[in-house]
């Protein structure tokens, strides 16, 4: 009998034992799912297994109550929706139902489409005059007038610097807010992450600065609005009207600045204070050096915190983005909502309805990713 | 003078209602290429013997002196084996090895590194799984690598610590077998602590026998007399080796927690 399971061994066990160098590769459900899931993808991982076939009927159920249940939600969201714009109404505007939204959309849509043409249709026509400069350049040479052909070059030059000057789309807009949002994410992260270290490796540091950290913590980024505009105002100059590195979007990223460093300040110094002390023995055993025991020891034995604080850090800049773009008139989805609020009508209020959606789902995609960041550098602990 | 030495080797915590005293006049020499095991009930002070050796607990009264030299906090001149493998579970076995002889090796060239360290995995049978992290291997495997990152120092002195108490006895048969065919190899001065009677006989050259804590100290000391290479199953076989293991489990059930006068 044993002879018998040796000889009909698992498919999938064998497949584990060894490299499949050579092999075939074959399609591991189990391999798949896991790696989905720790994708933060776990949504699919009953599809992954279902293709390899593995209890079919388990996954469609699974897939079957997380496709029905979140959709169950959503229509109940819908349906209050409907509610809501039936009766909630005021002189000059009422809440837009899911259907007025859906047109705003579509006209968000038609409008982002039409200004794409419109930069498309410039740039052809620059190139067209470009062309024909050069043409013209080409033929005053040839006649050996070179002041003429000189005169015709220089215009050519400045025809061909000109951009296009045309209306930020919503799309423009989204852009510039996850820009803006990166950029002081990015300062947060550079702040954040070495003075963390510090508070964790010096309990004198950490008591000296601890006080500041929890009195700054819970300020909000409409009172930072100010101070930031004072700093950028006098630090940075006002760019030309096509560049985006507005100093409204320095003002906007220095408010996520100094609202989201906190949480990866906290978890940093967190990280490395409560540092293994079997690794910090391993450290000193081998005589490391401070800079080597930061790099090789500390360090990656904190990153799992130091990404967890990340994390929270980047969702807490987002949702402080949309208020900083307001109020420093950055061109970023808060300045969209802003300008649509001004507007005052049905359909600008179902525009930003619509904003609403965008900045959720940014907001949770930022998250996603910076889950798989943090499952990626974290480490399975040894279980002794 | 001796290649190593504790001299009145004690150690005392204060606590708010007096000084709690852990060992007290620890007096050990020990020559060099010398295998010796510390054997005694737990938490009778033996691991901290150890770890004051190893230069991870300051010393409260004594000295230690290894090569002439008395230590001063701790060093790569001492391979060190803890009892958990303590790897450092974000890098591959093979960069475990490699942290403490880069340590050492800071003059040779990185390739000679390399294999400094490929052949010390080698050694402890794990060519196949260097680039393994230690999550993915075993509880033996791992403290395999803990011997490998040991020898790879080419310290002065070995110091293990309870090395395979967590292992169970196969495992830990195969890794006996495994340290003593790379001492056989090196021949370095080594310094086991161990609460297993039987590890102890097939290892060492003599085995200090320490009394209960507190204030813990040398109650007796055996001297293993069997030659070198040992075979395990040869020497189950002899009379001596039962004259050995009476000796010191009578000691462990009778004799430990009196405190004889042979100390000091």
């Amino acid at each position: 009998m044993a002879m018998n399971t040796a000889t009909t061994a698992n498919p999938a066990t064998s497949l584990e034992g060894e490299k499949p160098s050579g092999k075939k590769w074959r399609y591991n459900p189990h391999k798949v799912a896991h790696t989905l899931e720790k994708l933060g993808l776990g949504y699919f991982s009953p599809i992954a297994r279902l293709i390899g076939r593995d209890e079919p009927a388990k996954q469609v159920r699974a897939i079957a109550q997380n496709t029905f249940l979140p959709l169950l939600a959503f229509a109940v969201l819908l349906l209050g929706w409907q509610v809501c714009a039936n009766t909630v109404a005021t002189d000059s505007q009422k809440i837009p139902s899911p259907a007025e939204t859906w047109s705003a959309w579509q006209d968000m849509l038609a409008f982002s489409a039409a200004e794409r043409a419109k930069e498309a249709a410039y740039y052809q026509s620059q190139g067209e005059r470009v062309a024909r400069f050069e043409a013209m350049a080409l033929q005053a040479h040839e006649a050996g007038n070179t002041q003429r052909a000189q005169a015709i070059e220089k215009r050519m030059a400045s025809e061909s610097t000109k951009v296009y000057q045309g209306t930020t789309t919503f799309f423009d807009q989204i852009g510039i807010s996850i820009l803006t949002v990166l950029v002081g994410f990015i300062l947060a992260t550079l702040v954040a992450i070495p003075l963390g270290i510090l508070c964790g490796l010096s309990p004198a540091v950490n008591t000296a600065l601890n006080p500041l950290i929890q009195l700054l913590k819970p300020v909000s980024p409409l009172a930072w609005f100010p101070i930031v505009f004072v700093f950028t105002t006098w630090g940075i100059d006002q760019a030309p009207a096509s560049s985006i590195w507005q100093r409204a979007l320095f003002t906007s990223a220095g408010v996520v600045t100094l609202c989201s460093l906190w949480p990866t300040l906290a978890n940093t110094a967190v990280g490395v204070a409560a540092i293994d002390k079997d690794h910090l023995n391993v450290a000193k055993a081998l005589k490391l050096g401070w800079f080597k025991r930061l790099w090789k020891i500390v360090l990656p034995s904190s990153l799992p915190l130091i990404f967890t604080g990340l994390r929270v850090s980047i969702g807490v800049g987002w949702m402080v983005l949309v208020a900083a773009d307001m109020m420093s008139q950055n061109q970023g989805l808060g300045k969209f909502v802003w300008d649509m609020y001004q507007n005052g009508d049905t359909a600008s209020t179902a525009q930003i309805i619509i904003a609403v959606f965008f900045i959720g789902g940014i907001g949770f995609l930022l998250d996603r990713i910076m889950l798989v960041c943090q499952r990626l550098v974290t480490f399975e602990e040894q279980t002794v | 003078m001796a290649y190593f030495e504790c001299i009145h080797l004690g150690k005392t915590y204060k606590t708010p209602t007096g000084n709690a005293v852990i060992v007290q006049d620890f007096n050990l020499t020990i020559e060099k290429g010398e295998f010796v095991c510390i054997i005694g009930h737990s938490g009778c002070g033996k691991s901290t013997v150890l770890s004051m050796v190893a230069g991870l607990n300051d010393i409260s009264d004594g000295t230690v002196v290894l090569g002439e030299r008395e230590i001063n906090g701790a060093g790569p001149d001492r391979g060190v084996v803890f009892q958990a493998p303590c790897l450092l579970p974000w890098m591959t076995a093979f960069d475990n090895v490699m942290l403490g002889v880069d340590q050492v090796y800071y003059h040779a060239t990185r390739e000679e590194r390399r294999q400094i360290a490929n052949y010390y995995l080698a050694m402890v049978g794990l060519a196949g799984s260097m680039h393994k992290r230690p999550a993915e291997l075993s509880g033996g495997m791992r403290q395999r690598v803990g011997l490998a990152r040991a020898f790879a120092l080419s310290p002065r002195m070995l110091l293990l610590d309870e090395p395979f108490g967590m292992l169970d006895k196969l495992t830990k048969f195969e890794l006996q077998q495994v340290l003593l065919d790379l001492w056989n190899r090196e021949r370095l001065t080594a310094m086991m602590v161990t609460h297993d009677v039987d590890e102890a006989i097939y290892l060492a050259d003599r085995i200090i026998m320490m009394t209960n804590g507190p204030a813990a100290g040398i109650g007796d000391i055996l001297s293993i007399k069997f030659e070198r290479p040992r075979d395990r199953s040869e020497i189950m076989n002899t009379e001596l080796y039962y004259e050995y293991r009476d000796h010191l489990i009578h000691f462990l059930e009778e004799r430990a927690s009196v405190r004889p006068a042979l100390a000091g």
